[in-house]
């Protein structure tokens, strides 16, 4: 029995968000014999972030498969095994190598569906860790989302803590469409949460309020969560009591949570990792717009990654949204 | 590297047995199958393409010159196999038990056109190049795993094997020994790149050699020759020998699709003296006592009278819903396309 996670009251275990990814895989592999892992490294390696560390020792090679260096071979062939009865994880070893494989995901994967009227689907989730600011080589730390939240017929989710990862992988695993599952890199081991040891669901399609605030509505996803919250409680200390959204699903996006938040605050702040320009926060500045426009004591800013490729990681500092950045919007949004 | 591949023939363009000692494989029953579905599917693509000039349907691929090549390699499979088209093998489909009228549907810009009958694992023509190589894989895979005999063939054209989804595919199915069969139809041009410009390979079975898969270069205008040597990669798959390559060269008599004029690139003359596979069926019917009169007037009766029904059938179809824009994007709407979709659908019942 897989539950939402709001009404689990059980045991839980502290775990990082990488611990809670491999714990919601193995829960799935133990649920559903039809669900199969496939990517590069992630049998005898266990991934090279350790995500599918032990699985394969526990479920076998034939479960856990070490797939030739092949993106678009991994998602093209998960597109057969998917629609012939078996549930695929695919793992893309990082964001920034998803593009081979972006023609099978773009024209195939989000379209059989609706191509062939219900007859044939897809379920399958894609893994892929993304982000910037651990120190990885170059094309290592892509923020790629907006190029699927895009792409009409497919879900993306983007956790940005270990319970919301062991839940929402569980999630992504039982849903009957295709899921993009995001994993913030720089947040994999950067702090624990206790973790409900039995299985649960977060639903797809809902975000959370961090932290509440009456001034601004800041909105963000995956590892800027963390460095959002931090900026928020000193924002508080000044003066600026501000409300913080995790998105964590980032199509369909929630547009509930963003609008009773803003018309609440009056104010906005999005932050993201990726180039401003076609943006997901531009969908959530249209999302305000067309819920909230009246509410506005202030324009809505944005405080995002540069128009510029990921830089080498001598420079990522600057391309990364910095809390002084995030700190500024706040106060503009706030003085104007 | 050329002579390691020589083209297998059954029989030849006079339509004579080559070896007699094949004269035990073929038998009435078999040779009417080839005709009735040859004579099928040509029936089917002339229509098609009358139909797209006089605007009843969209841009069509015609695959005129590859009735044989198509109808072998479908007649071959099992009930339970997949196929994995491309937008050129409607001939296949058919074959192997696609709808008439929903094969019309697709070229007419219906989505019912990829719906294949309840049982029948044909998925939708590719329409980008080689990437329904690895859902052959894939499927095949899942069939291997579930420890059934059945397999997946992936058609594709000689342009395809310069995609990377082509070796991934080849490459996937030899590591996991998939029970998949590649089924190339090198008909000489890509649009209007001729195979020479392709590759610098003298032909496509040999790209199996890199990957460890068993293949071979058959005369795909020589119905019985694709027919044997599918039946023979058929029960490799079966039987556990994985993969197979089957090259089948043959010829694309007219355009890329009706939008486009081969005149343009083709060399004048090119491919006069390719004999049509149908011509070639006929002749070797008649050189071998299976010409049967009556037979030959039923079928053309018979399959110009399910012809014109499909297309009846297809103008008569009823118009397609609004609401089908929407509801089968994913499983269950989400809000913001209810929101879309219940906004388009007012203003429209507003008009």
């Amino acid at each position: 029995m897989t539950t939402e996670y709001t009404k689990l009251d059980t045991a839980t275990k502290s775990l990082t968000l990488i611990q809670a990814i491999n714990e919601g895989m193995e829960t799935v592999l133990e649920q559903d014999p039809s669900t199969l892992i496939l990517g590069e490294d992630v049998g005898k390696n266990g991934g090279v972030f350790r995500a599918t560390d032990g699985l394969q020792e526990k479920f076998g090679e034939d479960r856990v498969i070490d797939t030739p260096l092949s993106e678009s071979g991994i998602i093209g062939t998960s597109v057969g095994l998917a629609v012939n009865g078996f549930k695929p994880i695919a793992e893309i070893q990082f964001m920034g190598f998803i593009y081979p494989a972006y023609d099978q995901i773009m024209t195939h994967v989000s379209r059989i569906r609706m191509r062939t009227m219900g007859r044939y689907s897809v379920p399958m989730v894609i893994r892929a860790p993304f982000g910037a600011g651990v120190r990885a080589p170059e094309i290592h730390s892509d923020s790629a989302e907006s190029l699927f939240t895009h792409m009409p017929g497919i879900k993306v989710v983007c956790p940005a803590t270990p319970v919301d990862a062991k839940g929402l992988l569980i999630a992504a695993v039982n849903d009957p469409d295709p899921v993009l599952y995001m994993e913030p890199m720089h947040s994999y081991r950067a702090f624990r949460e206790e973790v409900p040891v039995e299985s649960y669901t977060v639903e797809i399609g809902k975000g959370k309020i961090r932290k509440e605030g009456e001034d601004v509505t800041l909105i963000t996803w995956g590892a800027m969560v963390p460095i959002v919250e931090k900026v928020a409680r000193q924002a508080d200390a000044k003066g600026i009591s501000c409300e913080v959204i995790d998105l964590r699903t980032l199509y369909p996006i929630d547009q509930e949570i963003i609008s009773e938040s803003v018309q609440k605050t009056g104010r906005a702040v999005i932050i993201h990792e990726a180039p401003g320009t076609g943006g997901l926060g531009n969908d959530v500045v249209s999302i305000i717009n067309d819920t909230s426009f009246l509410y506005l004591k202030a324009p809505t800013e944005r405080v995002t990654g540069f128009d510029v490729p990921v830089p080498f990681f001598s420079l990522e500092k600057h391309y990364l949204p910095t809390p002084e950045r995030i700190f500024k919007s706040i106060e503009k949004v706030t003085n104007f | 590297m050329i002579e390691s591949y020589p083209l297998r023939q059954i029989i030849d363009d006079e339509g004579n047995l080559i070896d007699s000692n094949n004269r035990d494989l073929i038998n009435r029953e078999l040779v009417q199958k080839a005709y009735f579905n040859m004579y099928r599917i040509r029936t089917f693509d002339k229509k098609a393409k009358s139909l797209q000039r006089q605007g009843r349907i969209g841009t069509y691929p015609p695959f005129e010159g590859q009735e044989a090549a198509q109808v072998g390699s479908a007649l071959a499979l099992g009930e339970n196999d997949w196929i994995f088209p491309t937008y050129r093998d409607h001939g296949a489909m058919l074959t192997y038990g696609a709808d008439m009228t929903r094969t019309f549907l697709y070229w007419n810009g219906r989505m019912e056109g990829c719906v294949p009958p309840e049982g029948k694992h044909i998925f939708p023509a590719a329409v980008p190049i080689a990437t329904q190589l690895l859902h052959a894989v894939g499927a095949s895979w899942a069939e291997k795993r579930k420890g059934t005999n059945a397999i997946a063939i992936a058609y594709f054209g000689d342009g395809a094997t310069s995609e990377g989804d082509f070796h991934e595919g080849l490459n996937f199915a030899s590591v996991f020994q998939t029970p998949t069969i590649f089924f190339n139809q090198n008909n000489g041009y890509a649009i209007s790149v001729p195979f020479e410009r392709q590759t610098n390979s003298k032909t496509i079975a040999q790209k199996g050699v890199a990957y460890d898969i068993p293949s071979v270069r058959v005369d795909g205008n020589d119905f019985f020759a694709v027919y044997f040597e599918m039946q023979k990669a058929v029960k490799r798959a079966r039987t556990g020998g994985g993969p197979s390559l089957i090259e089948a060269v043959t010829w694309r008599t007219g355009a890329h699709t009706t939008a486009d004029d081969p005149t343009k690139y083709r060399p004048e003359g090119l491919g006069e003296d390719v004999v049509d596979p149908l011509v070639r069926l006929e002749r070797f019917m008649k050189n071998a006592e299976y010409w049967d009169e009556a037979f030959i007037t039923t079928t053309h009766v018979e399959v110009e009278e399910e012809v014109e029904a499909a297309v009846k059938a297809m103008e008569d179809y009823p118009a397609p819903r609004v609401e089908d824009l929407f509801d089968y994007v994913f499983a269950e709407l989400p809000e913001q396309l209810k929101k879309q979709k219940a906004s388009y659908l007012q203003l429209l019942g507003g008009q």
